[in-house]
């Protein structure tokens, strides 16, 4: 009874000390204004890292879900004969959830699992240890420009999957479905709000990119350093990510789009 | 890998990013400047505006010259009050004899508002803009006739003739009770 009661206490303090742990991290990444002149080569290299080299599997993965969102809208669509709403079904799903939270699934899996396994591999190798010791802050070396370079990526790979996938779904609604050009832009137009739908949007995919960035930093900084402590570390920043990425995404969309 | 090869490979992805939003903003949600250009806002009450949203088109002809901005409820009379924002380049072009009615686009389509437009005379336009009247062209002695004088509708004025939308139970209703009536 005792040892049950002991073994709760102690993984609550447990879960609060890797809060802190994470938060220690993160305003120490970033308390001080960055160095542009030090920092920027720093991000640029990052920026590569998580945002190019995600590029391909956004771009492929967004065209195939606008595609099958066309296709799947269209069969129930026609039978209202309603098949020119097709646009807006697609933009405002794309723009409102789709795009910013599989954004941030893939980029978790792509961007988050590789920043975890290089950060963990440093800290087992002690390169981290050996930069304090040449009076190197590691967590403004290596964390910061990872932390601004994800935050940068993220908004952007997801406007670019909702752009591709509209694309996508033009292709399969109008080319190969024969929705009405005209009409699928025009209702699209009329139904989508700057402001209510791609800025909302844009919100939600800046919180994604601080929750999965910061996630992957401090599972990497705060891994066990043995091979088996990496990859432990590295499956937990995927399904970590991912669950704060949908429950956040459930706060937020009730918090922006219910009135 | 180089660092010029690198920085151009973020630079595509910036781009590549920029012109996304910049294809969301102006193709899919059509933000541009004549979404956002300089609007004036007319009111009308009506009895009922149905199903009638915020954001609905307001037409003349079919071309559409506004938007529905809000719709309330007028604290005394308890009727619903739509404000429509108009664009510009429509202010002070309307009479006040112009009407307004609720329309369904298609059968099950959405409501709009239409507007049937009665051309301000010329003198009216100008005293409305706050200009010197100077022209008495356009009025051919339809004051006279009516015994009032038009006006021109100018920002935040009621359109006074309003027609509500068709609600369907009341068009059966009026229907069998006339069937009765036989």
């Amino acid at each position: 009874m005792f040892d049950m009661l002991q073994k709760l206490g102690q993984k609550t303090f447990g879960r609060f000390a890797a809060l802190g742990r994470s938060t220690q991290m993160l305003i120490g990444a970033l308390w001080n204004l960055p160095n542009f002149r030090k920092g920027t080569p720093l991000l640029v290299r990052q920026l590569y890292m998580v945002g190019s080299q995600s590029l391909l599997i956004i771009m492929v993965s967004g065209l195939f879900i606008g595609m099958v969102l066309a296709l799947q809208g269209y069969t129930v669509l026609v039978g209202y004969g309603a098949e020119d709403s097709l646009g807006p079904l697609v933009a405002l799903s794309l723009l409102r959830e789709l795009g910013p939270v599989v954004t941030a699934l893939l980029f978790a899996g792509r961007a988050g699992s590789a920043l975890t396994a290089e950060i963990g591999l440093m800290k087992a190798t002690e390169q981290l240890s050996s930069l304090e010791m040449m009076a190197i802050d590691p967590l403004k070396r290596i964390i910061a420009p990872r932390f601004w370079a994800g935050f940068i990526s993220m908004p952007l790979l997801a406007l670019i999957f909702s752009a591709v996938a509209i694309i996508g779904a033009h292709l399969v609604g109008v080319d190969w479905l024969g929705v009405d050009t005209g009409s699928f832009w025009s209702i699209m137009q009329s139904q989508v709000s700057f402001q209510q739908d791609i800025l909302n949007g844009m919100i939600k995919s800046f919180v994604f990119a601080i929750v999965v960035t910061w996630i992957a930093l401090y599972k990497g900084y705060d891994c066990v350093p043995t091979s088996e402590g990496i990859s432990k570390a590295t499956t937990e920043t995927v399904v970590h990510s991912s669950l704060a990425v949908l429950g956040f995404d459930f706060i937020l969309t009730a918090v922006m789009f219910t009135s | 890998m180089n660092s010029r090869k690198l920085e151009i490979l973020v630079g595509f992805f910036v781009a590549l990013g920029i012109a996304a939003f910049a294809m969301l903003a102006l193709k899919v949600a059509n933000a541009g400047i004549s979404g956002n250009g300089d609007t004036y806002l007319l009111k009308a009450k009506f009895d009922n505006i149905g199903s009638l949203k915020a954001r609905a088109p307001i037409k003349v002809g079919g071309v559409v010259v506004g938007r529905v901005e809000a719709i309330s409820i007028h604290p005394q009379e308890f009727l619903p009050v739509v404000d429509m924002t108009i664009d510009a380049q429509y202010q002070c072009r309307f009479s006040d004899t112009s009407s307004v009615s609720i329309l369904t686009s298609g059968i099950l389509g959405e409501q709009y508002l239409g507007i049937n437009p009665v051309i301000a005379p010329k003198s009216a336009e100008q005293a409305c803009l706050g200009l010197e009247v100077t022209s008495n062209d356009g009025d051919l002695g339809l004051d006279e006739l009516f015994g009032v004088e038009s006006k021109a509708l100018n920002d935040g004025d009621f359109i006074t003739d309003t027609k509500s939308a068709l609600v369907l139970e009341e068009l059966i209703g009026q229907f069998l009770f006339n069937q009765g009536g036989e």
